[in-house]
């Protein structure tokens, strides 16, 4: 296994206060690590860390492979959905270290790289649309193609589960799932019942960071990682974490 | 249409007819990116501020339009640096830019000896009296700005749509938008001269708020814009030449007039077909 990554001792947050503090987590070619955590624990500074978004107040981060092989899907409603551009604009713009200049040029391969991620995504007909004409599934399906134009060895996916509806998002995870066999994986998501199933570890960030080996995580131990429960569930049908169990039993939700 | 033929005989006519196209070209494409950024506000502001230039220009005997060009310049990336270094907020930031740029303007303006000839021309425009000088500005800047968004157009797409995701792939983020700050600057100096610093943010916004009735995709915008800004600013020269009405009223009015019927048509229309 590769090491794609390597966090130490990092500490990160916006005009000088501090929202993650001293975390480590080492990313390896073939991870799928599910990041779960309270709002404002710092899951999305620690992408944007990753990233290069957000200079580390101390610590390092080391990136193994280059910035442009880093595919990226950020929150939703970081978007101008009533921007003037079009489905197929949004998904080259994955290769934009290819912008520069690209007037001059034909850009084939980019063109063509675009329409078979469309068809793959199954949203080939949409692809003239304007942005602001989507449904929350396809924006999703558009940005992961967006993410995915780069070929990366590490996706980073920032609540990709939000606004779409249930039926979606189990397909999104399924193509996620499919996709780790090609590439490391990071998710971040409030609804930890839901990745659990598909992820293979998890971190649960809260001002501090702890890589559980595994995906199963009890409540007893996210307590003590500080990840107390209550904020974790949240949204209109609340998910709690996976307890303990055998992998015949069936995975519960709490209402 | 004798009675435009004779008009185009007249060297001043023929001139604002320039005018009209080579401000349309340069707002047509710059409000279009304005528009789209959301940078409406900061625009309003580095507009306003550019009349301290203008007060200054009087006062040290120098064209006025050079100095707009220095204030709206500073202005520009004072707004910036106030916002992202002094941590003031934006719009705040904006606000203290705009009237400063004002106050300044009407200080050196008061303390100027005689009458300020030509003022009222730099507050409402008066695209009539336009001279050859400016119109070869106006040129260079139209050309320059049609070679940058051609030359960059999917940089600066890609930049004004999602910043974030530019930065992780590696894209000069704020060299562009330095570089795109200073083209709205001259864009505006420039264009002064047509509408005035009152009335310059309507073409800015208005041709593009009725290309978006046509079209969602940035490039055909841009180039919509153009066209509605052209027509609407020909046909307000014509109404200010004929009524006799100062001409920057009469573009704006046009513009809006355009921007309604377009709209009644495009809702009327997408009925019909549902």
């Amino acid at each position: 296994m590769k090491k794609l990554l390597e966090i130490k001792d990092l500490s990160a947050g916006y005009d000088g206060n501090i929202v993650l503090e001293k975390v480590s987590l080492d990313v390896y070619s073939g991870d799928f690590i599910g990041i779960i955590g309270p709002n404002g624990g710092g899951k999305t500074t620690l992408i944007k860390t990753i990233l290069g978004l957000i200079k580390p107040i101390s610590g390092e981060m080391i990136l193994h492979i280059s910035k442009t092989n880093i595919g990226y899907l950020p929150q939703v409603n970081q978007i101008d959905k009533r921007f003037p551009i079009s489905v197929i604009d949004v998904v080259r713009s994955g290769k934009s270290d290819s912008a520069l200049f690209s007037s001059f040029r034909k850009n084939t391969a980019e063109k063509e790289k675009a329409e078979s991620l469309l068809a793959e995504m199954g949203i080939s007909a949409i692809r003239n649309k304007a942005i602001g004409e989507l449904s929350g599934g396809q924006m999703q399906r558009v940005f992961l193609c967006r993410a995915l134009m780069n070929e990366p060895q590490l996706l980073v996916l920032d609540e990709p589960g939000t606004y779409v509806d249930n039926n979606f998002e189990g397909e999104l995870y399924l193509k996620l799932k499919e996709l780790n066999e090609q590439m490391a994986i990071l998710l971040i998501s409030h609804d930890v019942g839901t990745i659990s199933f598909f992820v293979k570890t998890i971190a649960c960030v809260n001002r501090n960071l702890h890589h559980h080996p595994s995906n199963i995580i009890s409540e007893e131990q996210l307590a003590s990682y500080n990840c107390p429960l209550q904020i974790i569930t949240h949204g209109t049908i609340p998910h709690t974490v996976l307890k303990l169990h055998d992998e015949h039993e069936h995975h519960e939700h709490t209402h | 249409m004798n009675i435009l033929i004779e008009l185009f005989s007249y060297d001043f006519f023929v001139n604002a007819f320039l005018a009209s196209l080579l401000a349309a070209v340069s707002c047509g494409i710059v409000g279009t990116y304005i528009v789209s950024r959301r940078i409406v506000f900061i625009s309003g502001g580095i507009t306003h501020a550019s009349f301290g230039g203008i007060g200054m220009g009087y006062y040290l005997g120098i064209n006025p339009l050079v100095g707009a060009g220095i204030f709206s310049v500073l202005s520009g990336m004072g707004i910036q640096l106030f916002s992202s270094k002094g941590k003031v907020r934006e719009d705040s930031s904006i606000a203290i830019w705009w009237s400063l740029g004002m106050a300044i303007g009407i200080i050196f303006v008061y303390l100027t000896p005689g009458y300020a000839p030509n003022l009222m021309s730099y507050l409402f425009g008066s695209i009539l009296t336009v001279s050859t000088g400016e119109l070869w500005l106006m040129l260079a800047l139209a050309i320059v700005i049609i070679l940058f968004f051609t030359f960059f157009y999917r940089t600066i797409l890609y930049i004004s749509f999602d910043e974030d995701f530019a930065k992780t792939s590696d894209l000069p983020v704020n060299l562009f938008n330095y570089l795109l700050m200073i083209l709205i600057s001259l864009t505006i100096v420039l264009n002064i001269r047509v509408v005035g610093i009152i009335l310059i943010l309507s073409l800015l916004t208005i041709p593009q708020a009725t290309a978006n009735v046509l079209t969602r995709e940035f490039g055909r915008m841009m180039v919509y814009s153009v066209g509605f800004a052209f027509l609407a600013s020909f046909i307000g020269l014509l109404i200010s030449y004929f009524a006799d009405i100062p001409s920057g009223a009469t573009i704006i009015f046009t513009q809006v007039l355009l921007f309604g019927m377009v709209k009644l048509i495009h809702v009327f229309l997408t009925k019909k077909t549902q």
